[in-house]
């Protein structure tokens, strides 16, 4: 079946480009780039076609693996590279090779006046081909290698404006932030090792669903938090999520495919991964699902108060991965893949729609300085008001279907996390719709002339509008049935009704303060002020981390290892030796006087003692 | 008086050669003159030439003999290529003080 293709594709595209894009025409690089995603693509359609997944039916039910060769061999342990195919795989490559080939065509119109044009395009050839290695390893070790290089993607392309220190700024802090997560999926896949004797996911997942779930021991709890860990710092949940909005620095494609669609939900589907695992620690499930609930909430929250386009959006993916982790918690594994899918439609919609914004303004993020665009951008207008209520959870658009699923399954585990999510629901419409509105109702607030975006970037804008609002009707957790069982009892009727009026009345209360009677969102921030500042300032974390964090490195860093290990020992080590020798040369020195006569002298001396010892050891006779 | 031995003994010859070498060593050590330098290394050679010489006649073997013969040809040739050098160096610098021949020192 030629899985290794799917990969591969991408990745002589980073090649070429990489290496000659310097000297190719734009037109070959677009080329170049755009098409190995695209074959990418197809060859996922013909494979899948070919495994029967469109057929319907119980296609695919077992994993199919392709086994190519020994990677490591050592003592027991035995890693291959192997790539492997199952149904929730099949979900993943339709959405990164989908989503991928969208924003790779959307952003040949959106990067064709900047500079580094073929090096942008070879990062994001490189970004997919380790997705798409991330999602078809067949084993923990090569998971964790596409993990990683899609971590190094992401400060490449964070950092893309590198003249600017807030860009190379926010690359490093992606970058420092995900080595915390990366440590610990990298303790879990030791201990995978040590207690299965394989990383493969077929032998683990084998060996753990024959163990009785009562008493499983302490170690796959263990497993499971620290796989968490690695989840949290990729996929940006509390406490490790302070990477996401700066993030945003990079250019807006990168945001909309690896910062919300893509990369981000890496976590996700690495915790539905192993969902044996965390089946067997109902423990390590109830802090996936309050870690997600909390990330949900408070990220939404901030979001209420943000001015960046971009940021609110940032906030808005942290929160939505926050319901995922929800889903995942609450044991709905498929509610959490499904939502991960209509959120990758309708988020990178979002920010596409919002670079189509900011490209139409030239430059300009800030909301303040927006307004009434609907006229003079109404492609850009419509399709993200088709993501807007998406997001928002309108039946019967496409985030509707998700995240009805998820909050029926919080509802079931426990109903105050169900309170909880319709709260974020009602928020999550609020934000997205005060950061429509303010961008496109009321008077035009800025200076640059808006134009409309050409076809290039439009065009992928509207196939992910009718994805955004038909995605829900693609039923993935139907699909994904054989591999996470459906939740037992279809959910109460009501349940569905709270949540849509919470998201019409986040719409509704959006269009009051900010279409209506804009002078009402000011005097409602004026009255809360404190809490308005203090959400304002995203509860102070950066600053936080800082004082906790950063600081004592920094400053440990400076005196302690640099001024003290460094300069004293390391460096005074290398110095003194340095000085020894030098003393000890100065006196050698001194026999050297450069008179030849000496020298003989010397020697005559030697050889005088010589004889004397053979002389005195009564040798030679 | 002790009767004449029938032949030199053997340690006459070793004793005239050390002497002989002391020569050379003291020459090399305490004069200045380059070709006076030379000549004590010559001496020092032909010192060694006479042990050789001797251990040779002793023993009943010829490999000192052909040592010796080695130690001539190198000699010349020392003495070849030592005097020339000697003559360019009294060409360029109307000296033969061998102390004053030390401008790679330092």
């Amino acid at each position: 079946m030629q899985l290794w293709l799917i990969p591969v594709f991408p990745f002589v595209g980073f090649a070429l480009n990489g290496l000659f894009g310097r000297k190719l025409p734009k037109r070959a690089i677009d080329v170049i780039a755009v098409g190995s995603v695209l074959l990418s693509f197809l060859w996922v359609l013909k494979t899948l076609n070919a495994l029967g997944v469109f057929a319907g039916g119980n296609a695919l039910e077992t994993a199919y693996v392709e086994h190519y060769f020994t990677w490591i061999q050592s003592g027991t342990l035995n890693v291959s590279i192997d790539l492997a195919v199952d149904r929730l795989t099949a979900v993943m490559l339709m959405v990164v090779t989908g989503v991928g080939f969208l924003i790779h065509v959307y952003s040949v119109g959106y990067m064709a006046d900047e500079g580094g044009y073929y090096r942008f395009f070879s990062y994001l050839n490189l970004f997919m081909f380790f997705m798409l290695v991330l999602v078809l390893g067949a084993n923990f070790l090569l998971l964790f290698v596409g993990w990683e290089g899609v971590g190094l993607c992401s400060y490449l392309l964070i950092g893309f404006y590198f003249l600017e220190k807030f860009a190379t700024d926010a690359g490093n802090k992606a970058f420092i932030v995900n080595r915390i997560g990366d440590f610990g999926f990298s303790l879990a896949i030791f201990l995978v090792g040590i207690h299965f004797g394989s990383l493969d996911f077929g032998r683990v997942f084998g060996q753990i669903r024959d163990m009785p779930v009562e008493a499983s021991p302490g170690w796959i709890t263990a497993i499971s938090l620290l796989l968490l860990v690695g989840a949290i710092g990729k996929s940006a949940q509390i406490p490790l999520y302070v990477w996401l909005p700066d993030a945003m620095a990079g250019p807006t494609p990168v945001s909309a495919l690896i910062h919300a669609a893509t990369m981000v939900t890496a976590g996700v589907y690495m915790v539905a991964r192993s969902s044996q695992i965390y089946l067997h620690s109902t423990f390590a499930l109830d802090i996936v699902a309050i870690v997600g609930l909390t990330t949900a909430f408070f990220a939404a929250t901030i979001g209420l108060a943000q001015n960046d386009i971009k940021k609110v959006f940032a906030y808005s993916t942290v929160s939505q991965l926050g319901y995922m982790f929800v889903g995942l918690g609450t044991g709905a594994f498929s509610a959490g893949i499904f939502h991960l899918m209509t959120h990758a439609f309708f988020k990178a919609l979002l920010f596409l729609g919002a670079g189509s914004v900011i490209h139409a303004l030239s430059g300009e993020q800030d909301l303040r300085h927006m307004g009434g665009l609907r006229k003079q951008i109404p492609i850009t207008f419509w399709t993200l008001m088709c993501a807007g209520v998406a997001i928002a959870g309108v039946p019967p658009f496409s985030g509707f279907h998700s995240k009805d699923e998820i909050l029926a399954a919080a509802y079931h585990h426990a109903p105050w996390m169900y309170w909880v999510g319709v709260l974020t629901a009602f928020m999550t419409a609020f934000y997205v719709f005060r950061a429509l509105f303010l961008c496109f109702f009321g008077e035009y607030r800025g200076e640059h002339h808006p134009h409309e975006s050409p076809v290039v970037m439009w065009g992928p804008l509207a196939v992910l509008a009718a994805l955004s609002l038909a995605g829900g009707y693609i039923n993935v957790p139907r699909f994904l049935e054989p591999m996470f069982p459906l939740a037992e009892g279809g959910g109460d009727q009501w349940l569905v009704y709270v949540s849509v009026a919470a998201g019409l009345g986040g719409i509704a209360l959006a269009y009051l303060f900010y279409v209506a009677s804009p002078k009402l969102a000011d005097s409602f921030a004026n009255a809360f002020h404190a809490l308005y500042s203090l959400i304002y300032n995203k509860y102070f974390v950066d600053e936080l981390y800082d004082a906790t964090v950063v600081r004592p490195v920094v400053d440990g860093s400076r005196t302690l290892l640099w001024r003290g290990v460094d300069v004293g020992v390391i460096d005074g080590a290398v110095n003194g030796i340095g000085h020894r020798a030098r003393g000890i040369g100065g006196v050698l020195r001194l026999a050297q006087s450069g008179y030849i006569r000496n020298y003989a002298a010397w020697m005559v001396a030697g050889a005088i003692l010589v004889i004397a010892m053979i002389g005195l050891a009564g040798g030679a006779r | 008086m002790p009767p004449l031995p029938q032949s030199v003994p053997i340690s006459w010859y070793l004793t005239l050669s050390a002497i002989l070498f002391g020569l050379g060593v003291a020459g090399f050590l305490y004069r200045r003159n380059i070709i006076t330098v030379f000549m004590s290394i010559e001496l020092m050679l032909n010192a060694v030439n006479l042990s050789f010489v001797t251990f040779s006649y002793k023993l009943k073997q010829v490999d000192g003999h052909i040592f010796s013969f080695f130690v001539m040809v190198v000699a010349a040739a020392e003495a070849a290529v030592g005097l020339a050098i000697i003559l360019t160096v009294f060409k360029n610098r109307q000296t033969l003080e061998i102390d004053e021949v030390s401008s790679l020192r330092n």
